[in-house]
């Protein structure tokens, strides 16, 4: 039998808490810290950082991205994991970086050693340190989990989602309709496209709504899309980081 | 169910088109219901992912190594067509291809045209340009004969009607085709379908077809279709004419059989299609059936524009399955007719700024939340998405960045006011102390924030800076330390 190759557990990570969650979501990002630090780690949360660069990446303005992207690059100089707490940053850290500077080989090859280092939150809690939270709240509670695009396709972190949501005693997760499909965000697709953008969210909305009172998503952008259109709609879904369900039921527990 | 006319429609009415077809809540149900059914019936096909992953491998490089010898094998394909007695032409633009088209028939005396499911002439336009000119040109494959007789145009690139619900085809039929009665009955409107066609197939003094893959090596046209309309249109009339985008050629026999497995089962969820026809050269002496004249008309428009280009050539690997817009959740809302393009959904916004220019088409490379479900079941592994932002950075380029003249239209969503907005944002994100400014500024003064936010708050409630951001709560962690 092969030995059984294991992520080596550190004792230092860096937290890139990003743009959304800075300013509109910040509670995500501060439980993110303290599931880290639950782990034994010591979590370092660079002051500079601001933003991965996607909304100009993705809208296709490649300078104003390059130039967003090539300020983080220089913030973890340590050789330590950098943990995200949503998985359309950590995508655009691991994926994308290193197609920004093509012109560039010496900030590529940097950009791409960063970007090996890039884990999206659920994925490192479930595949790095393994977590137990079976001391957590056991009350029974039904939740529905919303995957984002990027993090299904470019980071496979759907399973971790689940995987965290079956470590916690009492929570039952829903799948609902049409599962796999986008949330409408998109970035500034939502801005650009607000009909289209509209409808798709609102489908998400009600499927969602079909299964739970409330839903979970390791992505702030898809958080932020789905819950202010449920508000928007007058609907009673609510939803929450997975970082912040899952430290609510530990405390609970405790 | 909207009756729009949808002929001669353009890319530039995609707003609109968007906002009409979103009010069509009719129009949403069949195409979610459809594309359900689709995808469901694709995942049948695919119960193996491993078996999947390594086809799709197989199909990615076949059309990569077709792509990468592209000149060589159309001179290859040429000169066996040839040696076989078939006639190949060349066509730069659509009115070229039309015209050449329509030189044949006159050449012929030809006033009938029969015609098995072609992309490439609903491109060019072809049955307009034909009319137009008197020769009657009528749709043998049931998707594309309803489509027809409704005067609109296919709405996906497979099931060209689509669109269509049972009862509206009932109606259709029953108002144009005479001495027919109503029925809603499925079997019974396809049995009066092809009534129509089967006199019309023996009539017929030109049979125009499409072309699925052109094996160069063989000089073999490679056909797949369901209803055998394809196999009596290039067999019965005198004179085949095989319509074909010069990225259909592949190497060999061999290399098109990954090819023909990916395409049915991507497309409809079948294992193979019911017909499918191997085509090489015309009526030889001594045989029975056949057409005794045929001729290949390869079209470029706009294709070369993509083949010039090292990333973008990945758009002409398609083999036009309709896998992406299947599972596109935009396509599935706003409908094939919204793009205004011969091709719709994924595909067509990454092929038609080629076909027409960024100009016309700048609409199309946004509308996508570049979710990447498209990607994910490309047979051939487009990456749809990564296009789709290297089309938008395209459309963006100020226009006299003095970057060399890459793509017709580009340049074309220029702004001067968007340029600024986001060097304005990048000045921000990109300054530690500009960005803590802003932080300071949002959270501060977070009960000023507008109400109305662009297009956000059109669907939902506006959105509102936390009264901390998280690097104060993570300076006020640091300092309780």
């Amino acid at each position: 039998m092969q030995p059984r190759r294991l992520t080596p557990r550190p004792a230092h990570v860096y937290l890139f808490g990003t743009c959304l969650v800075d300013l509109f979501v910040p509670q995500a990002g501060v439980d993110a810290v303290r599931l880290l630090e639950r782990e034994g780690l010591v979590v370092h949360f660079p002051p500079a950082q601001s933003c991965c660069g996607q909304p100009a990446y993705t809208s296709g303005n490649p300078d104003e991205a390059r130039a967003v992207a090539r300020a983080q690059l220089a913030l973890f100089e340590h050789d330590w994991p950098i943990v995200v707490p949503s998985g359309s940053c950590a995508g655009m850290m691991r994926e994308h970086w290193p197609k920004l500077f093509d012109d560039e080989p010496a900030t590529q090859a940097r950009a791409r050693a960063v970007g090996e280092r890039v884990h999206e939150l659920a994925q490192f809690l479930v595949e790095v340190l393994h977590v137990d939270y079976s001391q957590a709240d056991a009350s029974p509670v039904t939740v529905g989990l919303h995957t984002s695009c990027s993090a299904r396709r470019e980071m496979g972190t759907r399973a971790h989602g689940v995987a965290l949501l079956a470590a916690l005693p009492g929570v039952s997760l829903e799948t609902h309709a049409n599962e796999s499909e986008c949330c409408g965000f998109g970035g500034v697709f939502s801005l650009k496209h607000a009909d289209i953008s509209g409808a798709m969210v609102r489908d998400k909305v009600a499927a969602l709504e079909g299964v739970a009172p409330c839903f979970v998503t390791a992505d702030c952008g898809c958080l932020l899309n789905i819950t202010h259109a449920a508000q928007h709609r007058q609907r009673a879904l609510a939803g929450e980081h997975i970082a912040t369900f899952i430290m609510r039921r530990l405390e609970a527990g405790a | 169910m909207s009756t729009h006319p949808v002929e001669f429609v353009s890319p530039t009415q995609f707003r609109a088109r968007v906002d009409e077809a979103l009010h069509d809540g009719g129009l949403r149900e069949n195409f979610r219901s459809a594309m359900q059914f689709l995808r469901d019936k694709r995942a049948s096909q695919f119960p193996d992912a491993d078996e999947m992953e390594g086809l799709r491998d197989v199909g990615e490089a076949v059309r990569k190594h077709a792509l990468a010898h592209l000149p060589a094998l159309l001179e290859k394909l040429e000169a066996q067509l040839r040696a076989r007695g078939v006639h190949v032409h060349w066509a730069e633009t659509p009115d070229e291809a039309c015209a050449i088209v329509h030189g044949i028939a006159t050449a012929a005396g030809a006033r009938r045209v029969i015609k098995g499911k072609s992309m490439v002439s609903e491109e060019v336009e072809l049955n307009h340009f034909l009319e137009a000119r008197g020769i009657e040109c009528l749709e043998s494959d049931m998707g594309e004969y309803i489509v027809q007789l409704a005067g609109e145009r296919p709405s996906h690139i497979v099931m060209p009607a689509i669109h269509k619900t049972r009862r509206d085809i009932a109606e259709l039929f029953a108002e144009k085709i005479p001495d027919s009665t109503y029925t809603e009955d499925v079997d019974a409107l396809i049995r009066t379908g092809r009534n129509v066609l089967r006199d019309r197939f023996m009539q017929a003094d030109i049979g125009v077809s499409g072309v699925n893959f052109a094996v160069a090596e063989t000089g073999t046209l490679w056909l797949v279709e369901n209803e055998g309309n394809g196999r009596l249109t290039t067999t019965v009339p005198d004179i085949h004419i095989a319509m074909m985008g010069i990225e259909k050629v592949v190497d060999t026999l061999e290399h098109a059989i990954p090819l023909a497995s990916l395409l049915p089962r991507s497309a409809t969820g079948q294992a193979t299609t019911t017909y499918f026809n191997l085509i090489t050269g015309p009526r030889r002496d001594g045989e029975q059936d056949g057409p005794r004249e045929m001729h290949v008309v390869l079209l470029d428009n706009g294709r070369t524009q993509a083949y010039a280009d090292e990333q973008l050539r990945a758009t002409l690997q398609c083999i036009r399955c309709g896998a992406c817009m299947n599972h596109c959740p935009v396509y599935a809302r706003v409908g094939g007719h919204a793009y205004g393009t011969t091709y719709p959904g994924p595909i067509g916004q990454i092929l038609s700024p080629h076909l027409l220019g960024l100009e016309a088409s700048r609409d199309l490379p946004t509308a996508s939340s570049l979710c990447g479900a498209c990607a994910e079941v490309c047979p051939v592994r487009i990456p749809i998405p990564d296009l789709l932002i290297r089309l938008r950075n395209e459309a963006n380029r100020q226009p006299d960045d003095g970057a060399a003249q890459r793509l017709i239209g580009q340049g074309a969503s220029f702004s001067v006011g968007q340029r600024l907005v986001w060097r304005f944002w990048s000045g921000i994100y990109a300054s530690p102390a500009r960005y803590r400014l802003l932080r300071w500024a949002a959270t501060r003064l977070r009960v000023f924030t507008p109400r109305a936010q662009l297009g956000w708050t059109q669907h939902r409630t506006p959105l509102r800076p936390a009264r901390r951001s998280l690097h104060d709560l993570m300076r006020e962690r640091r300092q309780a330390k």
